[in-house]
């Protein structure tokens, strides 16, 4: 064959794809380097945390499982740890699901308090949430002991305990339970209930036969969340449980780690194990709603409005219910966050007192460096984790549900793994990868902005594919057959149709990140502070009369972004429960 | 003008590529050897039931889908060819070929105009081939005048009635001036009012401004009042290619038959044959008939009786061939018609006449048979 005849032999067509092979296209540099980006921040660290706990200088080890739950620590570590979860999600279950019923179901007075509760998670972090009980109930300067001492003698409340910490996790935990069952209960065709009530059954019949197990995915899900948020709970178990040695996994990590030489093998041993049960857990849950989907295709995605029962009688009783639990849960942490924050020094409460209240302490954190720098950090990882996140997702999502690279299963499976890393396991492992490589971010902002931008990355994923399953293929397509190329489609169509979803999700990882401790803890370095360290750290030095304002004015900001966020959530149709 | 040549899409396949060809039994083939040719200025149906691979087709021609094996041209641009004796292996991406296409969605975007909507195909174009911004301005309106939507150039496409909106997606399927449009069942979002009279517009469109178009429905009717061809697929596979009084009035097997319209069947053997003239020898008595098809007397047959090609009476007109005698089982007022079934020995036959006719069932009543309206269909 002659040269002429293989030129004439190529049609164009040919000649474009092979260009095409040698040169990548956007298309094709920007999926890779998501997919290497979202593959890199997934598994590295616990590459490291494997490698770290297993191997030291002279190979396999066990040393540091020896020291991390020998001498009979497991079986104290796994009853505290246990018990603290399953409290707390009894606790919160229990609550949460009456109040949702409640509000969906029947004609309840103070409707509106609900969900005046239900963003307090949002906008009181743990950490404030804990120290507020404490002062709440601590034995020593707690107000509620000091209000109830002359009935039931001194200090009938001890919030140090295994007690404590279930109700104060287990409180702070019921809203999500409440949203969640919310959510199932208005998605269930009220017809299902009246049709059990038309053939005969009582109301307390047709909650347990008809309602309940409608219900079972949400319950069982709401169940699995409270569990491992319960067990990767950090501020609760330092906070309250440190005091009497009370450990949990996460605190005895970070009791392992502050000790002085740290021993790391031991914490990585600790993680490891916490890994393993939160791991656990997932792979229950999915088993058990595995079982059950299909069961309930009853349970549309409609939303439905029931007429709302009476409660007839009962209905003071119900009403007072509702306000202790707003007053226990919103009111009495807040108040007495705002009152601490107006004295001059700690001390109970008396006419004295009220009429010495000072601004002092805001005047001073206006002086305060490191309230400032900490302030300025949290807002601004907080701002980058967002963009970061919400940007490498809305590749990632498209990835996952509209291209049909293979593989891409694997990619969004790899994105939603942070889910069941604790806050502090992702912190220690972190430290493991950069404390040994040669990037030199430890110690730095960076390393806060990867470790959030690893943790945050399931909730932007999951913006993210909300909002691009919401817009039909055919819209993309259309532009494709309309002549635009990938890049083009992405940018003209997609983006400007996701816009509303990756706002909303880049606003709630900024409150998210805003609020961090668990990973920060561990990552940190003097002048880096973020918010809520500070606060720990002045909790730890006792200064709570500084932190107080410090912890209101950490509340007023994310009440100005939680808002933020629920204008757009409620625009674009997306929850942040 | 399009050219389908063993046209062939597995599902399953995709997993099964690479393996030696005998292991890929498991493969579902969505389209299994499909061919045909449109041509200029025609009107070209995919007509079945859903699954029957019409769409799948469709958007194989458009790019989206990519089949495992065939040769798709348009003009003498080749879109897609792969496997069999058509040499190197090319698949142009969708957003190369330049075809226009209505989706069944429309597929409007809803973040833009109506204007910006019909204009983002020649936006999007490589800027050496990019028009300038009068030259778009001056294109899009163009267009949207020919689809009456000038006064909602400026408006959201969002707030735009159905009908407005399946203009709006020809129109921007038609800005580029394709060689080609793809319809993938444009009407069945519109209420049947709509979608009758918008039936119209779009045939009118179609002749007006000579387009070939490949339309792809379920609905028979349609097919039938808008097709230059009917190409009537099942299970992947053209059964059926042919004019739509062809399709209708001859089907080829028992499928297209029931599919297109509705169909007595009845058994029976040629008794004798004279040219095109058949008599058939059935349960019920003999028929006479017309078919040009290769048969012999002797050989077994199905006849397909369309419902309005039988004519119902109370009384008989006596020495008419095809003439029997049955007894109205039950019969439901339909508006324009009037459906009997009758009992004629052991079979039931439908029969569909004007609504002057109407006869309560228990009464006796005789039939007639339009020899010309009955075609044979193969056995089995």
């Amino acid at each position: 064959m002659t040269l002429a005849d293989r030129v004439m032999d190529r049609s164009e067509v040919v000649e474009e794809s092979r260009w095409r092979r040698l040169v990548p296209t956007p298309k094709v540099a920007i999926v890779a380097g998501v997919a290497a980006l979202v593959g890199y921040l997934a598994l590295v660290p616990l590459g490291y945390l494997f490698w770290g706990t297993f191997f030291d200088n002279e190979g396999l080890e066990f040393g540091g499982f020896r020291r991390a739950y020998g001498n009979d620590r497991m079986g104290e570590l796994l009853q505290n740890s246990l018990s603290f979860a399953i409290g707390a999600a009894v606790l919160s279950l229990t609550v949460g699901t009456t109040l949702a019923y409640l509000n969906v179901r029947t004609a309840v007075p103070f409707k509106a308090l609900f969900f005046a509760a239900s963003i307090v998670p949002l906008i009181v972090p743990g950490i404030l949430y804990t120290i507020s009980w404490i002062f709440l109930a601590s034995p020593d300067i707690g107000l509620l002991n000091t209000a109830l001492e002359p009935i039931f003698g001194s200090a009938p409340l001890d919030i140090f305990t295994i007690w404590g910490m279930i109700w104060v996790e287990g409180l702070h935990s019921s809203p999500i339970v409440f949203l969640l069952m919310v959510a199932a209960f208005r998605s269930m065709d009220p017809s299902l209930e009246e049709s059990a009530l038309m053939s005969g059954a009582t109301r307390l019949q047709t909650l347990r036969k008809v309602t309940l197990p409608l219900v079972r995915p949400a319950l069982l899900s709401s169940v699995l969340i409270i569990l491992i948020t319960s067990l990767e709970s950090f501020e609760v178990p330092a906070l309250l449980g440190l005091q009497n040695n009370i450990y949990v996994f996460t605190s005895r990590i970070y009791f392992v780690l502050r000790t002085y030489p740290p021993d790391l093998a031991a914490a990585g041993a600790l993680a490891v194990g916490l890994l393993l049960i939160a791991v656990t857990g997932v792979a229950i849950s999915r088993l058990l709603a595995g079982r059950g989907s299909g069961t309930f295709q009853t349970i549309t995605g409609k939303g439905f409005r029931p007429r709302p029962m009476d409660l007839g009688r009962w209905k003071p009783v119900v009403g007072t219910g509702i306000l202790l639990y707003f007053s226990a849960t919103v009111l009495a942490p807040l108040l007495v966050l705002v009152y601490t924050s107006l004295l001059p020094f700690y001390r109970k409460p008396s006419m004295d007192v009220f009429s010495a209240l000072t601004t002092d302490n805001y005047v001073e954190l206006l002086h305060l460096d490191q309230a400032q720098t900490a302030l300025r950090n949290s807002l601004m990882l907080g701002v980058g984790t967002a963009t970061l996140v919400m940007a490498v997702m809305a590749i990632a999502a498209w990835i996952a549900i509209r291209s049909r690279i293979p593989g891409r299963g694997v990619l969004e499976q790899l994105t939603f793994i942070p889910l069941v890393i604790p806050g502090l396991v992702l912190g220690l492992a972190l430290s493991f990868v950069y404390l040994r490589s040669p990037i030199p971010i430890y110690g730095t902002m960076f390393i806060l902005l990867i470790a959030y931008c690893t943790k945050y990355m399931p909730y932007g994923m999951r913006y993210a594919t909300t909002s691009m399953g919401q817009i039909s293929s055919e819209l993309e397509e259309s532009a494709l057959v309309s002549g635009a190329s990938w890049w083009k489609t992405f940018r003209r169509v997609l983006l400007p149709l996701l816009a509303p979803g990756i706002l909303a999700g880049w606003v709630y990882i900024l409150v998210v990140s805003f609020r961090e401790l668990s990973s920060s803890i561990l990552l940190y370095s003097p002048g880096n502070e973020v918010l809520s360290i500070l606060i720990f750290e002045q909790y730890e030095n006792g200064q709570f009369t500084v932190l107080a304002a410090l912890g209101v004015v950490m509340v007023l900001t994310l009440v100005v972004l939680v808002t933020i966020a629920y204008k757009i959530g409620a625009r674009v149709g997306l929850r942040n429960d | 003008m399009l050219n389908i040549e063993k046209l062939v899409k597995s599902f399953a396949g995709e997993k099964a590529r690479g393996r030696r060809r005998g292991d890929a039994q498991a493969a579902v083939f969505a389209v299994n050897d499909v061919s045909f040719e449109v041509k200029e200025g025609e009107l070209f149906t995919l007509l079945g039931p859903s699954g029957c691979g019409k769409t799948t087709t469709l958007r194989s021609i458009a790019g989206l889908e990519h089949p495992d094996s065939g040769r798709i041209t348009v003009g003498d641009r080749v879109m897609f060819q792969r496997g069999g004796d058509h040499g190197r292996s090319v698949n142009l991406p969708a957003n190369q070929r330049g075809l226009g296409m209505v989706f069944q969605s429309y597929a409007i975007w809803p973040h833009m105009s109506v204007f910006d909507n019909v204009a983002f195909p020649l936006q999007v174009r490589k800027r050496s081939e990019r028009p300038s911004k009068a030259q778009i301005t001056e294109r899009v309106d163009r267009v949207l005048e020919t689809m009456e939507l000038t006064p909602q150039a400026s408006r959201q496409a969002t707030k735009l009635s159905g009908g407005q909106q399946q203009r709006l997606a020809l129109a921007r399927a038609l800005v580029i001036e394709p060689p080609l449009l793809l319809l993938d069942e444009p009407l069945s979002n519109l209420d049947a009012k709509l979608r009758e009279s918008l039936r119209y517009e779009l045939k009118r469109l179609q002749r007006e401004l000579g387009i070939t178009a490949i339309y792809v429905t379920h609905d028979q009717i349609e097919a039938l009042a808008l097709s230059n061809k009917i190409a009537v697929m099942t299970a992947g596979e053209v059964v059926q290619l042919g004019k739509p009084r062809e399709v209708y009035e001859s089907p080829a097997n028992k499928f297209v038959a029931e599919f297109i319209g509705t169909s007595n069947f009845m058994p029976g053997t040629i008794g004798a044959r004279d040219a095109e003239h058949l008599t058939v020898e059935t349960a019920n008595g003999k028929l006479y008939l017309q078919s040009a098809a290769q048969l012999v007397v002797g050989d077994e047959v199905v006849v397909s009786i369309r419902p309005e090609a039988v004519e119902l009476s109370r009384t008989s007109l006596g020495a008419v061939k095809n003439e029997w005698s049955g007894k109205v089982v039950a019969r439901a007022f339909l508006g324009d018609a009037v459906d009997h079934v009758v009992a004629v020995g052991k079979q039931e036959l439908r029969v569909r006449v004007n609504p002057s006719v109407s006869i309560e069932p228990g009464s006796e009543v005789y039939l007639r048979l339009d020899p010309t309206k009955i075609s044979l269909v193969p056995v089995g």
